[in-house]
């Protein structure tokens, strides 16, 4: 996996001047620590590194990168949203709605033609993409620079003076979702793990006393994490991506489980 | 799982000792709770004061009265759905908290606007910013009482939400960008209209800094109050003015290529060495300025055509991770979208300013006087739906 990532971007056309010595810094730095890599040049560098090494690859952002500028830190959980039921309902709709489309511009030229020859060649692209972006571990899709597991934390820092950042991902063990704390390198990382903790459930060692920061103290469950239900829409699936009302005229599906999938 | 009130309280004993005031006299303090609703917490904010005497042991703020769950929420919609939600985070300046979102979706997507529709886009920014700090220019008067210049404030804002109202449509919540462009083109008229109210914009600077900057009485209850050096500002992610106040040269607009047209304009990024309440009130007056600037440079070169990208009916973000931050009236706020290739974002992680503003007083509350609270609270200028999300 790490392989495939490296050999994959390492041909940048125009070398990036500003974060090609970042990432070369790490990797000297980290050795195998650096577990994957995204570097964009001009735009952006994502680098993925081992949970031992969290709080040192941090650090030498921090000091030896001049990073010192606290962005945000967050999670990611990539197990795919059960909470997309009406999915199903949009693409639907979205074929009529091609369907019409098609039949007003068919005498407004070929172009349309070629148009959906290129959008079913973006498919077939897209499916191949969607294959290679699985995480062999997990089975579930990730994103940049890849992921062993279903939890992710994420972090940006920020250099304001070279005017460069980059985001540091580290992947989190399911059944226990443990990472240092960076509240000794970044006092601001406080807030941003007590938020982390109570949306994800996420438990960071080190820190001076993760307490609830917006939900009232006692709250169960973890909102953030992709299983927990969003109970206003199930109660009343409107609107947006659960969608799922039948038109009228329709039956209404008495097999439709508005919970299903949701643990 | 949940932390106990034992467990609480030896945090909270600990971070008192750390303050290093008067521990010993600790037993014999007390609290005071300012809010959640107090005129002094723009919304409802409540901030827990251990006070010994006039002097602050320690300050906890309690945030999530407003938390609404945007990023929750933004995972059951489409993205056109999503601009909706997020004009209510920073309610003062709505169009602001479109435009980094909009600009993290057309980047995924690989589309970019007219050169029109980012004028426009620039424009409304700016115009939100200088809603927006108008506000708190006449605002902090009002918290170290002097009741004149937020009447002003007020007054002059309506002329700016009024130009927003015409373009948009919406006073406060304009949900007026589009991926790919905008909602619609300007008004007939409208660029000769704000032209003039850009006058009157300056002219209410050039009052308040009459009334306020020389006034003595706002000189002592600034100068040297709640002074932040510029490595803790870093440390904790501190942003727009409140960090250029600490000295720290640092905007987006002028540092960050963007597809928005700030860098075809000349303006100044004004930085203050003190740090502390007054010049972040100074910063910013000088930031309306700067503002008014902006927007009559890029009225003068308004390009026409159109104001929409060819986009798709039904809109769908290709698999991506992008990360957009623009300089808004707050500080900088950023979208980390991650998207699966859906209708809407798989995840997106929405930064915003005041969150990490407001994690200083902790910090910054330790040994200031009482009256000093609300000063410091007043001049780190946060809104509550920006950090309660």
């Amino acid at each position: 996996m790490a392989d495939d990532t490296l050999e994959a971007t390492a041909e940048p056309e125009a070398p990036d001047m500003l974060r090609q010595p970042m990432l070369d810094l790490l990797q000297s730095e980290l050795g195998d620590d650096v577990l994957a890599y995204d570097l964009i040049p001009g735009d952006e560098l994502v680098v993925r590194v081992e949970r031992t090494a969290w709080r040192r690859a941090v650090a030498l952002c921090k000091e030896r990168l001049g990073l010192t500028y606290f962005c945000f830190l967050s999670g990611i959980d990539w197990k795919p949203n059960p909470g997309l039921l009406g999915e199903k309902a949009w693409e639907a709709e979205e074929a009529v709605i091609e369907a019409t489309e098609g039949a007003l511009d068919a005498d407004a030229g070929d172009d349309d033609a070629a148009g959906a020859d290129a959008a079913a060649a973006d498919d077939a692209a897209a499916e191949d993409a969607e294959a290679a972006a699985r995480s062999p571990q997990t089975g579930f899709r990730t994103g940049v620079a890849g992921g062993e597991s279903r939890f992710q934390v994420f972090a940006r820092l920020y250099n304001v003076t070279t005017h460069v950042g980059l985001t540091l991902k580290v992947d989190l063990d399911e059944a226990e979702p443990r990472i240092e704390s960076l509240v000794p390198l970044y006092r601001g990382a406080d807030w941003h793990e007590r938020e982390a903790w109570e949306m994800y459930g996420f438990d960071f060692t080190g820190h001076p006393g993760l307490r609830h920061l917006y939900l009232p103290s006692g709250f169960e469950g973890y909102p953030l994490r992709k299983d927990f239900p969003l109970l206003a829409r199930i109660v009343k699936p409107w609107p947006g991506l659960v969608d799922v009302e039948p038109m009228p005229g329709e039956e209404a599906d008495p097999d439709a489980d508005p919970l299903a999938g949701v643990e | 799982m949940a932390i106990t009130e034992r467990q609480r309280s030896a945090y909270i004993a600990a971070t008192a000792a750390d303050a290093r005031v008067n521990v010993e006299l600790e037993a014999e303090g007390m609290t005071l709770n300012i809010g959640p609703q107090h005129p002094a917490t723009h919304g409802t904010l409540r901030i827990v004061v251990r006070l010994d005497g006039e002097q602050v042991l320690w300050a906890e703020p309690v945030a999530g009265y407003m938390h609404r769950g945007y990023e929750k929420l933004t995972e059951v919609r489409t993205y056109p759905q999503i601009t909706t939600l997020v004009n209510r985070i920073d309610w003062l300046g709505s169009f602001c908290n479109e435009v980094p979102f909009i600009l993290a979706a057309e980047k995924l997507m690989a589309i970019e606007a007219p050169p029109r529709a980012q004028h426009i886009r620039c424009v409304l920014f700016e115009l939100g910013r200088i809603a927006n700090l108008i506000l708190f220019l006449g605002d902090m008067g009002v918290q170290l009482g002097a009741l004149t210049p937020v009447f002003f404030a007020f007054r002059d804002r309506e002329h700016v939400l009024n130009l927003i109202e015409a373009a948009t449509g919406g006073r406060f919540h304009p949900n007026f960008d589009r991926i790919g462009g905008l909602k619609e083109d300007l008004p007939k008229g409208w660029i000769d209209e704000t032209k003039g109210v850009l006058k009157k914009v300056v002219g209410f600077c050039d009052e308040i800094e009459d009334l306020l900057m020389g006034n003595e009485i706002f000189e002592q209850r600034t100068r040297g109050i709640g002074v932040i050096p510029p490595h803790i500002a870093l440390e904790y992610g501190m942003s727009g003015a409140n960090a250029r106040a600490s000295g720290i040269d640092f905007d987006l607009r002028r540092d960050e290529p963007s597809p928005l047209p700030w860098s075809q304009c000349d303006f100044k990024v004004w930085t203050h060495p003190d740090g502390d309440s007054f010049a972040r009130y100074w910063v910013r007056l000088q930031e309306v300025r700067e503002a008014a600037k902006i927007v009559e440079q890029l009225l003068g070169t308004m390009p026409s055509g159109t104001i929409q990208a060819k986009v798709p009916r039904i809109i769908k973000v290709p698999p991506g991770e992008a990360w957009v931050h623009t300089e808004n009236p707050l500080g900088e706020m950023g979208y980390y979208l991650v998207s699966q290739g859906g209708l809407g974002p798989f995840r997106c992680k929405i930064r915003t300013p005041s969150f990490s503003n407001v994690s200083i007083t902790p910090w910054l509350l330790r040994g200031v006087f009482v009256p000093d609270v609300i000063t410091i609270l007043a001049s780190l200028y946060f809104i509550l739906g920006d950090i309660d999300r």
